[in-house]
């Protein structure tokens, strides 16, 4: 690692990340994109990816990916307990399967299959899970998933990844097929900030600084693409408070030896996920620094309600998700 | 291939040994289920002793059938076959549920990889073979000659999950794949047809577009008979339905339901014994098996 120049605070170069993810037409791209992408890029590469949908292939990407192979995709109709046992057998003959639907329905209606046929099976299903969040807008809580991090991660050998846009869902993707393990993908319905490039690194199970700071007064972890309010938050509070921003992509294996360096540099946290506070990405952060490097935390996530119809915008202010928010968590953890 | 008279002596009493080793492995343990193990013997011992292409001695063989138990409470049953098969020590099956045991009670590949599956809770097992079944015809396409067994409870047909999975055989003409019902008619709170009525069941399989045969699942002709059929029949996946006896060969479990998963203890265990030895009373005990 570069050594830093005093009283610095900038994104990180080493991340080769998109310069203009500041700027007001920044490029915007539904993350559930990058999964399609990675799928199809996947299974160019490897026979034995499959890929099964319960209904839902235009809307979580999936499409690409069985358009160009009819013969390895399979549609399982509106059936998702099906969608993961079937998944089960088709990893049992040596296939590597992606399942897709909306992640209400998959991991959340059939949790059960997945862990029984699945993660207690120990058969390596890929588990797209698209549409989570509020950010799903205008269909309603219903269709919001606020609970799946909180389901998969509970689970023995998943692996659970919230991947911050497009290009590194695509990463993730890929990432996934060698794992030999269950992995649960989160995606995201709505265009979202771009902050990544192709260049930047990424790996299963590393945490990175997108937001570097000499002297942080506070850190911000946050997972998805509300990593771009806290971004736009390290950004307004240039001058004022100095913060440091990671991106905790991977909540399944925790990324510990960065969490805890990371407490030990910043000593204020607050965590930022599209989520239910309770079981999420906050939650993890909190077991791990508990034990090993208590420091004050601050929690931005839904509290203990369902969603509702609206716009993407509207609705992450009205759930207390977005820039004001953290800004009001991180003057707070500040007192105390 | 018809089953020789020989041959269905063969069954039959690998049959009872079967059974025998299921009631002294469940008293022995001190819980787990006697009815359904009892009355899946027979169609096991065919499995097991006539119908599977496998190999105990190389159990991760490519080529070999599928067996999936989806019920995975009657998985004495699935042990005893598989010891006597020669896939493990028969003096292991002494382990049962015991801490540290591969023998879990219920089965979990974790201890004893050798198991297809890892199964208990009911209604998932049907969905995984239809998996392994396209995963087949997707490398093999109508020449493999490898045939998926799933192994079916009939009260575990009251979960959608179920039948979730036979729609999707059916649109996808899995001819490779053969379910097993085990039409014994109990479950743990009663009656199946008074929880909830399956019948009429062959009608159910039929309009998701399975090809259907019923048989006595205690008659080793009529099981080894429809194993070949099912063989012969291209265009739709082969439901067996097996009508079986609830705790089948001890006339003091048969057909009541609170046998399903009632303790075996040493009375009953003594008493169910010497009804197999004699084989109900009609050998002398001197000259029982």
């Amino acid at each position: 690692m570069s050594k830093m120049p005093f009283d610095i605070h900038m994104l990180n170069p080493e991340l080769k990340l998109n310069t203009k993810l500041f700027d007001k037409n920044v490029e915007q791209i539904p993350i559930r994109q990058g999964f399609g992408e990675g799928l199809l890029e996947a299974g160019e590469k490897d026979q034995k990816i499959v890929g099964l949908c319960a209904d839902l292939t235009e809307s979580t990407k999936m499409n690409l990916f069985a358009e160009k192979f009819p013969q390895r995709f399979i549609e399982i109709g509106v059936a998702e307990q099906n969608l993961a046992g079937v998944a089960s057998g088709l990893a049992a003959m040596g296939k590597i399967p992606f399942i897709s639907s909306y992640a209400m329905f998959s991991p959340g209606r059939n949790w059960e299959q997945i862990r029984t046929t699945i993660c207690y099976n120990d058969r390596p299903v890929k588990i797209a899970g698209s549409h989570a969040g509020v950010s799903v807008g205008p269909d309603g809580g219903t269709h919001q998933a606020l609970e799946d991090i909180a389901i998969t991660r509970v689970l023995p050998r998943m692996i659970v990844i919230s991947p911050c846009d497009s290009i590194e869902a695509k990463k993730a993707t890929l990432a996934s097929v060698d794992t030999g393990t269950p992995v649960y993908i989160r995606l995201a319905r709505e265009k979202t900030p771009v902050m990544t490039t192709e260049k930047t690194p990424f790996e299963i199970g590393k945490a990175q600084i997108f937001w570097k700071s000499d002297k942080p007064q506070v850190g911000i972890i946050a997972t998805g693409a509300l990593l771009h309010q806290a971004l736009l938050v390290a950004k307004a509070l240039e001058g004022k408070i100095e913060v440091e921003v990671m991106n905790l992509s991977t909540i399944k294996p925790l990324d510990e030896k960065a969490l805890v360096s990371f407490a030990e540099k910043v000593r204020r946290i607050v965590t930022v996920e599209e989520h239910q506070i309770t079981g999420g990405m906050g939650s993890a952060v909190a077991e791990c620094l508990a034990k090993h490097r208590p420091v004050p935390i601050e929690f931005i996530g839904v509290n203990d309600q369902f969603g509702q119809s609206g716009t993407p915008e509207e609705l992450i202010e009205y759930y207390g998700l977005g820039t004001k928010s953290i800004i009001k968590a991180v003057e707070k953890i500040l007192k105390r | 291939m018809a089953l020789t008279d020989d041959k269905v002596k063969e069954l039959e009493e690998k049959a009872n040994k079967i059974r025998i080793s299921i009631i002294d492995i469940l008293e022995d343990a001190g819980s787990g289920h006697v009815a359904g193990p009892l009355d899946m013997a027979d169609i096991f011992t065919v499995l097991f002793f006539h119908t599977l292409r496998h190999d105990p001695r190389n159990s991760t063989w490519p080529e070999r059938d599928r067996l999936v138990l989806s019920n995975g409470h009657i998985c004495p049953v699935l042990y005893t076959a598989m010891a006597y098969a020669d896939y493990f020590p028969i003096e292991e099956l002494w382990t049962l549920r015991q801490f540290g045991s591969r023998l879990q009670g219920h089965p979990h590949r974790d201890f004893l990889p050798m198991l297809e599956t890892s199964s208990g809770p009911l209604g998932a097992g049907l969905s995984q073979a239809v998996g392994m079944a396209l995963a087949d015809k997707m490398d093999h396409g109508l020449t493999s000659q490898r045939r998926i067994y799933a192994l079916l409870s009939d009260g575990e047909l009251e979960s959608g999950a179920t039948w979730e999975a036979a729609m999707l055989a059916g649109k996808e003409k899995l001819n490779n794949l053969v379910a097993v019902v085990d039409r014994n008619n109990i479950q743990i709170d009663g009656y199946v047809e008074d929880i909830m009525p399956l019948e009429p069941l062959s009608d159910k399989w039929r309009a998701w577009n399975w090809h259907v045969i019923e048989i006595d699942g205690h008659n080793m002709e009529e099981i080894s008979d429809a194993f070949d059929a099912a063989k012969s029949v291209f265009e739709k996946p082969t439901v067996i339905i097996a009508h079986t006896i609830a705790g089948k060969g001890v006339k003091e479990f048969e057909r009541d339901y609170r046998w399903h998963s009632q303790l075996v203890n040493k009375n009953t265990e003594q008493m169910a014994l010497k009804e197999l030895r004699t084989l109900g009373g009609k050998l002398d005990v001197k000259d029982a098996l």
